[in-house]
């Protein structure tokens, strides 16, 4: 069988794994986005207690591999009464994961946004919380977004080792059809097109969108 | 001299001290209604600081600010309200720098004074008129000249309708074809009858609005007085030397 017509008998099974890697990959970003500001909010502007609970979750999720992390919330927590499925384990795991290196993206735009800034906010009557969500967190939106562009990259390539706790996804989708048919070069092949398509796709929308709301003067400081 | 206005600002006992360092020791002085005070001394004397403690960005150690004949010193959150009616103004401008000219001045409005929108902009219009920049109200701070974005800055502060503004060096982070402009808006300010504390070394602008000039050293309040008394004949030799050195560095706008 030729590598195209291979391609065309293998597509239909490899889309459907596509489409789970695409809504985990999803799911996974959107849950890293919230707490991942919530992480870099607290860590910069908690209480004490709340900054070093931030700064320590941020530590151990990006200081452990997160296989081991998917592991432990798979097959890990059912003897404490926690029964997750692989694609919810896989969601939680992968954003659990990214909201600490989400956090640590925003904190340094959060960082590069002027104290003078701040302090000019305070000086016409805002309280703390109005000049973060008045001028913090629009400029940090801004700032981060070619940064963060690299994390939903990732996620969406690191979704593939949700296929170890059985995530019907694209990688396991593959893995599959190749053990039945042997072409895995091929199959692994026609694999690697369609991330690096998505990824393609994922990077065009995020410049568009980087370009949508660019303001002059405002960018990550060199 | 503005004997018969009342008192607007009265700053009593102030202290204030960074680690063992003292920043401001005792200072006191007031300022009524319609008074422009400005302050000089050599840099790292505590004149920054001591506008901070006056609107409480900074907290001063002890002593007390009364503004209107309220103590507005540990204030506690009420702080918000009472930053409302002092206006102020910075070196580096201090622009939301994601927010067009129109709204950098329109937000406090917003979301401070919760004023409507159709209002908050009105307002801000006519404050941007004010300091002439009405044609560049659609514009980026990152696409104003310093002068332009000093003056956007000093309508943002005057949009909250303060009862006092404060200027912090307003035209030292400007080149110096730009000073005129914001020097310009502020005398306007000072003659339509706005009460200011302005630490500056723009000794022309000082001889031609303000009524007391006060000369901070070390944290302490060496010499204060009219311009025409300070200029003239300075009660302490450390004024007179001062007022030449800085004369001699900034003669030219000194002049204007």
């Amino acid at each position: 069988m030729s590598f195209l017509n291979l391609s065309y008998e293998i597509m239909p099974g490899l889309l459907k794994g596509a489409v789970v890697t695409l809504e985990l990959t999803v799911c996974s970003i959107s849950l890293g986005f919230i707490l991942g500001v919530a992480l870099a909010l607290g860590r910069l502007y908690g209480k004490r207690p709340v900054s070093l609970f931030c700064t320590g979750y941020i530590e151990f999720f990006r200081g452990t591999p997160l296989l081991v992390q998917l592991l432990i919330l798979y097959y890990g927590l059912p003897p404490y009464g926690i029964r997750l499925s692989s694609f919810v384990a896989g969601i939680l795991g992968l954003g659990l994961n990214s909201a600490a290196y989400q956090a640590e993206y925003f904190r340094g735009a959060i960082q590069s946004v002027s104290q003078g800034e701040i302090m000019a906010a305070r000086a016409i009557g805002m309280s703390r919380f109005k000049a973060i969500v008045n001028i913090i967190l629009p400029q940090m939106f801004r700032i981060v977004i070619p940064s963060w562009s690299n994390e939903l990259i990732y996620t969406l390539k690191y979704s593939s080792v949700a296929y170890m706790i059985g995530a019907p996804e694209l990688m396991a989708q593959a893995k599959f059809i190749a053990a039945e048919n042997f072409r895995y070069f091929e199959v692994f092949l026609v694999v690697a097109f369609i991330y690096l398509i998505a990824v393609v796709i994922l990077s065009r929308i995020l410049s568009v969108l980087e370009k949508r709301v660019r303001i002059p003067g405002l960018q990550m400081a060199q | 001299m503005l004997i018969d206005q009342p008192v607007i600002l009265r700053v009593e006992n102030i202290h204030k001290n960074y680690g063992k360092e003292k920043v401001l020791e005792d200072i006191s002085f007031e300022v009524k209604r319609g008074e422009t005070k400005v302050i000089i001394g050599p840099s790292g004397t505590g004149k920054s600081t001591l506008l901070r403690c006056i609107n409480q960005l900074t907290t001063p150690d002890s002593g007390t600010v009364w503004l209107d004949g309220i103590d507005i010193t540990n204030s506690g959150s009420d702080i918000n309200q009472v930053r409302q009616s002092i206006g102020m103004v910075f070196q580096d401008f201090n622009l939301f720098s994601h927010l067009s000219a129109l709204d950098n001045v329109r937000l406090g409005l917003l979301k401070v004074k919760k004023m409507d929108k159709r209002k908050a902009s009105q307002e801000a219009m006519t404050q941007l008129v004010r300091v002439g920049l009405e044609d560049k109200a659609a514009s980026y701070p990152a696409e104003l000249s310093g002068g332009q974005q000093q003056r956007v800055s000093i309508a943002r502060a005057l949009a909250m309708g303060p009862k006092l503004m404060l200027f912090d060096e307003p035209t030292s982070a400007l080149d110096p074809e730009l000073i005129g402009e914001v020097l310009a808006v502020m005398k306007d300010l000072a003659k339509s009858g706005m009460t200011m504390v302005v630490v500056s070394h723009e000794l022309g602008f000082a001889r031609s609005v303000c009524d007391e000039i006060i000369f901070i050293e070390k944290g302490v309040i060496v010499e204060q007085g009219s311009p025409a008394v300070l200029f003239g004949n300075p009660r302490h030799q450390r004024t007179r030397e001062f007022l030449s050195k800085i004369n001699e560095l900034y003669g030219e706008t000194g002049k204007k």
